[in-house]
């Protein structure tokens, strides 16, 4: 029996083969591999270029910042929906899912009307007078961290939303039955227990920002190249295949790393029984 | 907040006015009330649904009363919020916080009272070993038994001195052995610090061991609230003395009643005599009400006499259980004690059983 059912996933299997594996390796094979003198020049050309070690810094900070903000953001959202019910908590839901189904390039658009020099934010606040130039908040990375954070926030705000969902709720009347104030089981109980979502979420988040391409493209500024950025100027403009696979294959490789450890944190979950 | 700011070190008298509970317009909790009085072991008891759990919560602060009031040594507690009654409280499945160690969880209502960290260690020590878990200091939850979980939960809800403790089925995940040491254990410590311990739970044989005083709970109201001794004696109608331990019920119509005593003609024709302290006329729907372990073989002057045919016969370990049949409709229960001399009546058997009229009730239906 255990066979057949495993017959199911073929489909997905091959697809994911045709599609995803084969070109990867043949893309690797092509460029790298062919000639086996060639990969080791190629990886310290690009491992000491400027303009890689200068996409990898960018893409760790923008990264990082992004993280950060989506983190802030999102946990509160997170426990409002983990602790409310009924067309308040439908609502929220949807206001935070419905734009994970819209196309990327669409809401960076949009972002982009708001936040440009004479954007919707910049007129507003100089019609009320709050400032008197614009502000700079587009094509920079000020920017890219806007989209970004705006485009990345559902998956942390659900992966959140899951880990506070199985915080048993005695557990928070007990402490409260103990004696201890709002603050002292916010940090004490309910952060720790819901700790294994933030760190899930935070890696889910900078996993995917580190291979962010079409938001930083579009909203970032001439300086503010990332890895993926690079990538896709070296397989379109400078037509430096090899490049672009020793680049990818770093990305990749992060990539692995990271999510080596998010499974860890899941297993680590599952140690604690919560 | 520090320890002044908290109660904690009351006397620990709890009065129930009229506390009452609506979901919807369901009654939950119907007007209760309750005087507990301080180092009482006072135990909710009641089947599923009948508002017991509901009352804890209402205490505990937990729930929102819709009527009533709730007071702790004169002080009003209706409103007030959880965190600032200072009630001790075990819960059904424990709540030990995952994540921290058994001596963290202990130390945590100290904590939140600001208890500087020596007397905070030496008054988590002494919880510890009033529980007999010293040793299990720096282990966490998911490292322990159940039993030693629940002993967490105790020393948890006992280690900043509440004058009130609060349980809500604090045993009910424990097998039976292990529970019935829990009880004595539990009942050991309530006397030894002197605490009022309200108790919930659904266990007639658990609240009879520990309990002071039992109110039973039926559809959100106290049906009948006494000593152990008394509601299982004496029950004032016929669903307490079927809920706490087996009963015999026989249907009738009540006859004569001279003093303290009257007389009930079964359904199908048997004439029995039982104590009587209501209030009636003649020819109301009556019931006999009688332990089966009152009852016994042979004939006997002065008593209830009835004559029947042994129909079934349980061994039970402790007791030996015989079901006899005096009429059609009409079936004793008869519990002896085992005391292997192989002289219960085999099925079949035309038997003649007795009790005395002081050990039977007659209760109006």
């Amino acid at each position: 029996m255990r066979d057949r059912t495993a017959l199911l996933m073929l489909p997905a299997f091959a697809m994911l083969a045709v599609v995803f594996l084969t070109p990867l390796v043949w893309f690797f094979i092509q460029t790298l591999f062919a000639d086996p003198s060639v990969l080791w020049d190629e990886i310290v050309t690009v491992v000491t270029s400027r303009a890689m070690s200068q996409a990898i810094l960018t893409t760790n900070w923008v990264s990082a910042l992004v993280t950060i903000t989506v983190l802030v953001t999102g946990y509160p959202i997170a426990y409002y929906l983990a602790n409310r019910g009924g067309p308040r908590f439908t609502l929220v839901l949807f206001c935070v899912v419905v734009p994970y189904f819209t196309s990327v390039i669409v809401r960076t658009y949009s972002w982009m009307v708001l936040l440009g020099r004479t954007g919707l934010i910049n007129q507003a606040l100089q019609g009320l007078g709050v400032i008197d130039a614009p502000l700079p908040l587009l094509y920079n990375k000020i920017g890219i961290v806007i989209g970004m954070t705006y485009v990345l926030l559902p998956y942390m705000v659900l992966t959140l939303f899951a880990a506070m969902k199985s915080i048993d709720g005695n557990l928070i009347r007990a402490a409260r039955g103990m004696g201890a104030s709002g603050l002292m089981i916010f940090w004490r109980i309910y952060l720790p227990l819901s700790l294994h979502g933030v760190i899930s979420g935070a890696l889910i988040v900078f996993i995917l920002s580190i291979g962010f391409f079409i938001t930083p493209a579009l909203m970032g500024g001439p300086s503010d190249v990332m890895v993926a950025m690079l990538i896709e100027r070296s397989v379109e403009i400078t037509l430096d295949w090899p490049a672009a696979a020793v680049m990818s294959l770093f990305l990749l490789a992060v990539t692995l790393v990271l999510y080596a450890i998010y499974y860890r944190v899941t297993d680590l979950r599952r140690l604690m029984g919560t | 907040m520090n320890e002044a700011s908290l109660p904690g070190h009351g006397k620990g008298a709890l009065n129930l006015e009229g506390l009452t509970k609506l979901y919807g317009e369901e009654r939950v909790v119907d007007a209760i009330d309750a005087r507990i009085r301080p180092g009482e072991f006072f135990s909710l008891l009641g089947p599923s649904g009948s508002g017991k759990t509901t009352t804890l919560m209402m205490i505990a602060g937990f729930v929102t009363p819709d009527g009533g009031a709730i007071k702790v040594d004169g002080a009003d507690f209706t409103h007030m919020p959880p965190q600032r009654r200072g009630l001790g409280m075990v819960f059904q499945n424990y709540a030990i916080f995952p994540h921290l160690n058994v001596f963290e969880n202990v130390a945590f209502p100290l904590r939140a009272r600001r208890v500087p960290e020596p007397e905070l260690h030496q008054r988590v020590q002494e919880a510890l070993e009033l529980v007999r878990l010293d040793r299990f200091a720096k282990r966490f939850a998911r490292q322990l038994s159940g039993g030693q979980q629940q002993r967490v939960a105790i020393a948890r809800a006992i280690v900043f001195r509440p004058g009130i403790v609060l349980m809500d089925e604090p045993l009910g995940a424990l097998d039976k052995n292990l529970r019935y040491e829990m009880q004595v254990e539990i009942k050991e410590i309530q006397q030894r610090l002197g605490m009022t311990v309200v108790y919930v739970t659904h266990d007639q044989e658990e609240a009879m061991n520990m309990s002071d005083r039992i109110a039973i709970m039926n559809h959100g109201r106290i049906e009948q609230l006494g000593p152990p001794t008394e509601i299982y004696e004496r029950p004032i109608n016929a669903f307490i003395g079927r809920f706490l331990g087996e009963a015999n019920l026989i249907a009738g119509t009540l006859e004569q009643i001279a003093g303290e005593e009257a007389s009930v003609r079964s359904d199908d024709g048997i004439l029995l005599r039982g104590r009587f302290n209501r209030i009636a006329t003649g020819g109301r729907k009556a019931s006999l009400f009688v332990r089966p372990e009152k009852l016994s073989f042979g004939a006997a002057a002065g008593g209830n006499v009835v004559e029947g045919t042994v129909r079934r016969r349980s061994f039970l370990g402790n007791i030996i259980r015989t079901v006899v049949q005096a009429a059609p409709e009409t079936h004793l229960t008869i519990d002896q004690p085992n005391l292997n001399e192989g002289t219960e009546p085999e099925v079949g058997a035309t038997v003649t059983v007795n009790w005395s009229v002081a050990h039977s009730l007659i209760l109006l239906d």
